[in-house]
């Protein structure tokens, strides 16, 4: 029961991280893309670290010794560092895109 | 962004060697070596003499160089500003949820529905944190990304990937309501 809930969770990472790079490759412009790829990657990482972090707690980590026990602790900094890094990353590129002139794709023109 | 952040740094040097005197800093060095400690033990897993003498005297310099960081000076009303964070917390979660869906159906759709625009707007937030918390939020909902902030006036440029995600940020005023109530910096 247990492993069709984890599995689940990682396939709703896999098909996010998937869309995020089909994103990547249909958008027409630089900032359009980082739209995909920043947003759809933190969600899909933090499913995966999430399913991986259900199977570790419930079915590995029991009867271990502690240092084993303490990889679910590790695995939620995990989630924390990419909430708080990855928009942070999103935000530094469009910033240079920015400052360095890319010019944005508005509804019309063609693809770059 | 870098840039501003040096000043900031120095700016808050000046601030803080005039209030050393207060009992504030051997608090504040407390909380950061209790806290990095507590690190230590987590990441390490190993409990033998020399990791955690090893742990004490690396938490020890970390909270030396830089207790500031972590403990600001000035804790007024931390702890109801950190509560109505955690609310906060709960309720941008539900917002990134949505913000993946948004985004993925619009990479799916046969049409590609996308009219990318960039925004400004100004808001009454000035502290760091503030700044940092609405910047990192715009990011993470549906549809928009901060490009840049100006902190003196808390303006904010934001590309927008449609119409309506940029509605919601210059008609609605949602999330800056929320950061407003969360940071108690009104205007």
């Amino acid at each position: 029961m247990l492993e069709i809930i984890v599995i689940i969770i990682l396939a709703a990472g896999i098909f996010f991280m998937f869309a995020g790079v089909i994103g990547l490759l249909r958008f027409p412009d630089f900032y359009t893309r980082l739209h995909a790829t920043g947003k759809c990657d933190t969600l899909g990482e933090v499913l995966i670290i999430v399913g991986l972090l259900l199977y570790h707690l419930c079915i590995y980590s029991p009867g271990a010794d502690l240092s084993v026990k303490l990889v679910p602790v590790k695995l939620l900094f995990l989630i924390v560092f990419i909430f708080l890094a990855n928009p942070t990353a999103t935000h530094a590129i469009m910033k240079a895109a920015y400052n360095t002139g890319v010019k944005p794709w508005k509804k019309g023109d063609a693809r770059m | 962004m870098e840039k501003r952040g040096c000043e900031d740094v120095k700016r808050g040097g000046g601030r803080r060697r005039e209030m050393n005197a207060k009992p504030g800093k051997a608090f504040g060095i407390l909380v950061t070596f209790c806290a990095m400690f507590l690190f230590w033990l987590l990441l390490s897993g190993h409990f033998d003499t020399f990791h955690l003498t090893a742990g004490i005297i690396c938490s020890a310099i970390v909270a030396l160089i830089s207790h500031d960081l972590l403990v600001k000076g000035k804790g007024e009303k931390m702890l109801l500003k950190s509560f109505r964070f955690i609310i906060y917390l709960g309720w941008e979660l539900w917002q990134i949820v949505l913000a993946n869906f948004d985004v993925a159906y619009r990479i799916l759709h046969p049409k590609m529905p996308i009219d990318p625009r960039i925004i400004e707007f100004e808001t009454s937030l000035r502290s760091d944190f503030a700044l940092v918390t609405l910047a990192n939020s715009i990011t993470l909902t549906p549809g928009t990304i901060t490009i840049l902030v100006e902190p003196e006036k808390g303006k904010f440029w934001v590309h927008a990937i449609a119409k309506k995600p940029a509605d919601s940020l210059l008609v609605d005023k949602t999330m800056q309501r929320k950061v407003t109530n969360v940071y108690m910096e009104g205007g």
